[in-house]
């Protein structure tokens, strides 16, 4: 059996076993990586000497008999979350170079839980974007078919899962960038609940909208991930502190009874149909499993992308503003400062300055109350439709995304046609829910289909436990791609 | 919603970004667009409605009053090229 065809678990328990060594599984996990990443490009930056050092560390550990949660276990982070002295860019060139000087509270806690940190993964600039198409540095390809598009932001983590080059990923989800590209990779994608976990180190996109989620292979493999990173972190003020729950123990696989809402306003126009059959045969499958099945409606679901598309860029016009080339990043200098900043600020994508320029004109005098202060409130309506469903239900079942994985450069000019990509995702981040996306089947091109399952506040076990019994009913999670080799001059 | 040119060079300048007349231009068209679909929102009756400005509300989160450690100035400057006497050195913004 080859290695890195392990899961997380199975790799984990080997360890413990001592059937392999954390060296092995990263040394080959590296190879692959080299073998075959030219190609898929689902890493930024490879720290492999780190990541081999990191492992040799484990196995002295291991044969010392410590039992940690992921013992040299190689997982991939997104370069949007710093990591002490290694290169954190949030795929943008205004941070080429920034060497953090501290680690990210979830990165203090993967190597807590002893976990080796194989590199860092792509983004779009900044986590704005579908497609990763908006990183500055390179395009990650989808490795079902590399024509195509891996979804974004966090598509280098959802890629790299996806392609075994690596355990388990972690991601950031701010309208739907950990569920969407799980979705287009066919992987497991978790969004917590909105204080579950710290953001602390994570650099801010939406500061009311942004959390960090985690890729695993399966439903067990995101969850081993999620449960290490979840804990109260008083340097984010709005970490939650609520009781340690055990998130593997949960996951029994029993959903007999269990109330799983269909919202009719997310099987709408525009959804391909294939993408629809697959998630109603999912939801049959579940009725079949015993959950009981409820139609729902949770009526301003059409105004979530307006909404978000003033909240999310007013946030980030505020949290960019940040980037001036005074302390970190280059600085390109002019004739005075004030002259100096703007040009610096040209190392902006357009992305990111379409954002900061859409968000200063929702929060600029005179216009505040017409859009941002709207937006405030129409989020209020949106909250509380999730809030009366979750009277009715435990989980509410929906398409990840109205389509499967597009073409590269098929949605790049037009950036409504892009954001229409989360649609299905982007209500849960403005209101209090959690959610996920699994595979639950695939297209006519051979492209992963995603279903997503979002719960109630602080409700993970919840969905964790019902995906975890769509999975053990279906084999969609065996499938893997079939990968095209690449030169391994890197 | 149609933005005017001069609109969007404002927008810019506040934001203190840098655009090219084609980026003008481009970002003329593109923001009336999404402006155009965020009027969406005036069909909703939003009287009485509170604003919502996270998804979990809290308050006061507050932390002891207590001096901790900084992070070492070395790492701090450590990102910039442009520093002296442990201080980040900027043009000067006033006149002598």
């Amino acid at each position: 059996m080859d290695i890195t065809d392990l899961t997380l678990i199975e790799l984990r328990d080997a360890l413990r076993a001592g059937a392999t060594s954390s060296f092995v599984a990263t040394q080959a996990m590296i190879d692959r990586i080299v073998t075959y990443d030219n190609a898929l490009c689902s890493y930024l930056n490879l720290t492999d000497q780190d990541a081999l050092q990191q492992a040799s560390d484990a196995d002295s550990r291991l044969a010392d008999g410590e039992e940690l949660p992921l013992l040299g276990v190689p997982i991939a982070v997104k370069d949007i979350i710093c990591t002490s002295g290694v290169e954190t860019t949030a795929g943008s060139k205004i941070l080429e170079g920034f060497i953090p000087p501290y680690d990210a509270f979830v990165v203090e806690k993967l190597k807590e839980a002893g976990a080796v940190i194989l590199g860092k993964t792509n983004t779009d600039e900044f986590a704005m974007g579908s497609s990763t198409e908006n990183s500055a540095y390179v395009t990650t390809h989808n490795p079902w078919d590399v024509s195509r598009v891996p979804g974004g932001s966090s598509g280098g983590s959802a890629a790299a899962v996806a392609a075994r080059l690596a355990y388990g990923a972690l991601g950031t989800d701010t309208g739907g960038s950990v569920r969407q590209p799980a979705s287009f990779c066919g992987v497991v994608g978790l969004r917590p609940t909105y204080g579950r976990v710290s953001r602390w180190g994570v650099i801010a996109f939406a500061s009311s909208l942004d959390q960090v989620g985690t890729f695993g292979r399966n439903v067990a493999d995101c969850t081993a991930l999620f449960q290490v990173i979840t804990g109260h972190d008083r340097r984010d003020s709005t970490s939650l502190d609520v009781p340690y729950e055990n998130f593997e123990a949960v996951l029994t696989g029993d959903v007999a009874g269990l109330r799983v809402g269909i919202p009719q306003e997310y099987f709408i126009a525009g959804i391909e149909p294939e993408v629809e059959a697959a998630v109603r045969t999912a939801i049959d499958k579940l009725a079949e499993l015993g959950a009981e099945i409820v139609e729902i409606s949770l009526p301003h679901t059409e105004y979530a992308l307006p909404v978000y598309y003033l909240i999310a860029p007013a946030e980030a016009s505020a949290n960019l503003a940040r980037y001036d080339g005074v302390r970190y990043g280059p600085r390109l200098k002019a004739d005075d400062m004030i002259a100096t900043v703007k040009k610096t600020r040209s190392l902006f994508g357009a992305e990111p300055k379409r954002r900061i320029m859409l968000g200063t004109y929702a929060l600029s005098a005179g216009y505040y109350d017409a859009y941002y202060g709207r937006a405030l409130k129409a989020r209020t309506l949106i909250k509380n439709d999730f809030k009366r469903a979750f009277e009715q239900v435990d989980v509410i079942a929906t398409p990840t995304s109205p389509t499967t994985a597009f073409k590269i450069g098929a949605k790049v000019d037009d950036p409504l046609s892009m954001y229409l990509s989360d649609i299905f995702t982007l209500s849960l981040n403005l209101s209090a829910s959690c959610g996920l996306s699994l595979p639950c089947g695939f297209d006519s091109n051979g492209l992963p289909i995603g279903l997503q399952l979002i719960g109630d506040t602080l409700q993970e076990a919840t969905i964790l436990n019902a995906a975890y019994a769509y999975e053990q009913a279906t084999d969609w999670h065996e499938r893997a791609p079939v990968l095209p080799e690449s030169s391994s001059e890197q | 919603m149609e933005l005017t040119r001069q609109q969007v060079e404002q927008i810019a300048h506040l934001a203190r970004l840098d655009l090219s007349a084609e980026e003008i231009t481009l970002y003329q068209n593109q923001l009336s667009a999404i402006l155009d679909a965020a009027d969406r929102l005036t069909e909703l009756d939003l009287d009485g409605v509170l604003p919502t400005a996270r998804a979990v509300p809290m308050q006061n989160v507050m932390r002891p009053d207590r001096v901790e450690p900084s992070l070492p100035l070395e790492d701090v400057l450590y990102n910039t090229d442009h520093q002296a006497s442990d201080q980040f050195v900027i043009q000067a913004i006033l006149d002598d």
